[in-house]
């Protein structure tokens, strides 16, 4: 809330126009002194991990005991993820638009004397540039977000999630209100197909077509249709559908009002993964606040319209992301998919036409109902319109959110934005797309982030994890991984993947034990294909991505495993030794102290040697030693 | 027993006798009492009015649920593609090593459940694992040792 009173003095009123709308915006606005000292402590998954929690409390306490005149007594906020999750605990300090980093509970008390009392910045937390050295004040001017084009994050990090005020101020409702008193459903539907938006969960299937697909399957057959936002957002290293729910609950709420307006539902469901709490409970006190200010419910804004929403919590499944699997695990059940003859916006939940699109893609539309279809379809390339929330993680020097028009260059996002590797070597290969997605080389470090030039390079867009690997992952490894991960996660109703994916992960588990073949690569693609062509949903269909693109841009690397029994990368266990350089051992002991099999021996002072026989590889010599005297060949 | 009796019936006053409502209950039933019993399982599946083998069906096919009583402390480690990269399937091993369990088992004297999780959303922080709500990030296996002391002398 801002300030922390406006909700003591602003009512939470049913509102029944757009003029209500507008007036309570103006009253928030108002109430809001804009040189009042404002905190905002980055409460995303990543900073709460990293002790956020704790800063906010150290603020609280503080304020509350210090004697702080009551002009500059700050408004704390817990907003949702900044971004820059590598640096956190992050803090935004307004109206100066400081930019804090890595913030402990211990520097509260001085960042509430010199930079609220005082207004002069905490040199020590500011963000420094990697290359200069220079300390950098303010968010804006820091590369990491400079290049990046925030349209569907830019209230991210900002308001606070819990308050539907915050949202309001900042321009929430607007487009439900425009579209409920200026626009028939119909011109909604018109203008999401004319924006070219296309669905970010994955596939890229065009928004406005499907959109058309439920309206005609209702005029063929009647009944009701539903709407359904996918939160079941499975890929591993993928968080930016989590940090949207997170941080601007009302972006996808608003996005999903809008639909159910253009299609006429009346009942919507928002799926949402097991691992995210946080999302669930900001989500629910969304609807709450909206239902209770006239925005969710019976009547919204006294138009004439009613649709109402409710919460299914996933309950740990990656295949439940798969549309059909949604709806039959909605509807209480195991979530299998089924077969797609009749396509699932024909017959969804209950057999009824049913729109599910992704997070981000509901996050879209208010977006282009407010600022229209021209505006939209101006951003990104045409074929791939809009921008894409990334997730950057991995080797990377700035890992967090990233959000770039769609058709940025990998580059641009790995090397410009995202810094660079830690080593200062370029990338070995970029991951994109999570398990259905692929390896794309740093040959093709040029390749737009679009779907069409994704799909074309072998890989896919995915939901958007971006994962940056470096010269010490071994891409056989990262295949067996991707493998090892869809094998536990295949629901097991048809053959192709349940008994091919366990196939081509043995395949590859012999490749990093080094008694794989050349022969065994031709029998990895065959297999690829027959899974490709038979299996049922597409998360058989694109599991053997991962391997597939790591065999056409790595297959050197494949067959050294095999033809010089080595893993180039030193990561496959059955083809490593650990060694201790001679020259760098001090002989402290605490690898040996550390071993689990006891099998490091030399005296104090004395260099070590590793048992090779009882060494099980478990690299913790290596983590232990601070001389870098553990080498791995 | 009383006490769950009437947690469990507080719990199915607030579902419609439906069978869409079956995972709902389920995932309540679990957090109330971090596991399904036979006997809850029953209930549960009279009330949304499904067969007990269709309940079964559910509770085995989603990954979240959990049929055996857990330990005192559920260690948690992240295996999401970065925490993969940075060694968290190292962790795993190490942690099975100390606790002398597989990943998926309690311990005999029941202080900890060990279990592998696909992505909590730390990334930038990998590898990390969670000793029940409480995220260790950047993890090490030497952090081991001290982070499972920590939990007993709490």
């Amino acid at each position: 809330m801002i300030n922390g009173n406006t909700a003591l003095t602003i009512d939470n009123v049913r509102l029944n126009s757009h003029t209500d709308l507008d007036a309570l915006r103006q009253k928030i606005i108002d109430s809001h002194d804009p040189d009042q000292p404002e905190v905002l402590v980055c409460h995303g998954t990543g900073c709460i991990a990293n002790g956020s929690k704790e800063v906010i409390a150290a603020f609280k306490k503080i304020c509350a005991d210090s004697d702080i005149d009551v002009k500059v007594m700050p408004g704390i906020k817990a907003t949702g993820c900044q971004g820059l999750c590598s640096k956190g605990p992050l803090l935004r300090i307004n109206p100066q638009g400081l930019f804090y980093q890595q913030v402990k509970p211990a520097d509260v008390e001085e960042i509430i004397q010199k930079t609220i009392i005082e207004n002069e910045p905490v040199e020590r937390l500011l963000y420094k540039d990697p290359k200069t050295g220079e300390a950098i004040h303010t968010e804006e001017e820091i590369p990491f977000y400079n290049l990046q084009e925030r349209i569907i994050l830019k209230n991210i990090g900002k308001i606070d999630p819990t308050d539907i005020h915050d949202k309001i101020a900042a321009g929430g409702y607007q487009a439900l209100a425009k579209a409920l008193t200026t626009m028939s459903p119909e011109e909604v539907v018109a203008e999401v197909t004319n924006s070219g938006v296309r669905g970010r969960g994955g596939a890229g299937f065009p928004t406005g077509r499907k959109w058309q697909g439920a309206l005609k399957a209702v005029e063929k057959k009647g009944g009701p249709v539903y709407v359904v936002v996918n939160g079941d957002e499975g890929d591993p290293g993928a968080f930016m559908d989590c940090a949207i729910m997170e941080g601007d609950p009302h972006a996808v709420l608003e996005g999903l009002i809008l639909g159910a307006y253009a299609l006429g539902a009346h009942k919507g469901y928002l799926y949402i993964r097991a691992e995210y709490p946080l999302a669930v409970k900001h989500l629910e006190m969304a609807m709450e606040q909206a239902r209770a200010h006239g925005l969710l419910g019976d009547n919204i804004l006294n138009s004439g319209f009613s649709f109402d929403a409710q919460i299914n919590r996933g309950a740990g499944a990656f295949v439940c992301g798969e549309s059909t699997a949604l709806f039959t695990s909605i509807e209480g059940k195991a979530g299998t998919p089924r077969p797609k003859y009749v396509r699932s916006v024909e017959e969804g939940l209950w057999g009824n036409p049913t729109v599910l699109n992704n997070v981000e893609t509901w996050a879209n539309i208010p977006l282009i109902i407010e600022k229209g279809a021209d505006w939209y379809s101006k951003i990104g390339v045409p074929k791939s319109t809009g921008t894409k929330v990334f997730c950057l993680v991995g080797k990377v020097n700035n890992v967090g959110l990233v959000e770039v028009p769609m058709g940025s260059p990998i580059t641009k996002i790995v090397d410009e934005i995202g810094g660079g590797i830690p080593s200062g070597k370029p990338f070995k290969a970029v991951q994109t797309g999570g398990p259905s997605g692929g390896c794309i080389p740093n040959e093709l470090k040029n390749t737009p982030m679009d779907f069409d030039s994704l799909t074309e390079a072998g890989a896919m867009m995915g939901s958007g994890a971006m994962i940056v690997m470096d010269e010490h992952d071994c891409v056989v490894d990262v295949g067996r991984y991707f493998l090892r991960f869809l094998e536990e996660e295949s629901c097991g109703k048809c053959i192709p993947c349940r008994l091919g994916l366990t196939k081509m992960r043995e395949i590859l588990d012999n490749f990093s034990s080094g008694k794989g073949s050349e022969q065994d690569i031709e029998d990895l693609e065959s297999l690829a294909k027959a899974i490709q062509d038979g299996a049922l949903c597409a998360l058989g269909t694109s599991a053997p991505n991962p391997c597939l693109t790591t065999i056409k841009f790595f297959k050197e690397e494949y067959l050294a495993h095999v033809n010089d029994q080595k893993c180039p990368a030193g990561v496959c266990k059955d083809l490593i030794t650990y060694s201790i350089d001679p020259d760098a051992c001090t002989g402290c002991r605490s690898c040996a102290r550390q071993c689990p099999q006891d099998c490091i021996s030399g005296k104090k002072k004395e260099v070590h040697i590793i048992d090779e026989q009882n060494c099980i590889r478990c690299g913790i010599c290596m983590d232990t030693c601070k001389f870098n005297a553990v080498l791995v060949s | 027993m009383e006490d769950q009796t009437e947690t469990i019936d507080e719990i199915m006053g607030c579902y419609p006798e439906k069978p869409e409502y079956l995972i709902f209950l389920l995932q309540d039933v679990q957090s109330a009492y971090g596991y399904i019993s036979p006997e809850s399982m029953q209930a549960v599946s009279d009330h949304a009015g499904v067969p007990i083998t269709q309940a079964y069906s559910v509770a085995t096919f989603y990954q979240s649920f959990r049929l055996e009583p857990k330990g005192e402390h559920e260690v948690r480690v992240c295996l999401g593609t970065a925490c993969h990269l940075k060694g968290g399937s190292r962790i795993v091993e190490e942690l099975e090593r100390k606790l002398n369990i597989n990943a998926g088992e309690t311990t005999e004297d029941m202080m900890y459940t060990l279990d592998t999780v696909n992505c909590v959303g730390a990334c930038a922080l990998a590898p990390v694992m969670l000793v029940d709500e409480t995220y260790e990030t950047n993890m090490t296996a030497m952090k081991i040792g001290k982070i499972l002391k920590k939990t007993k002398t709490k």
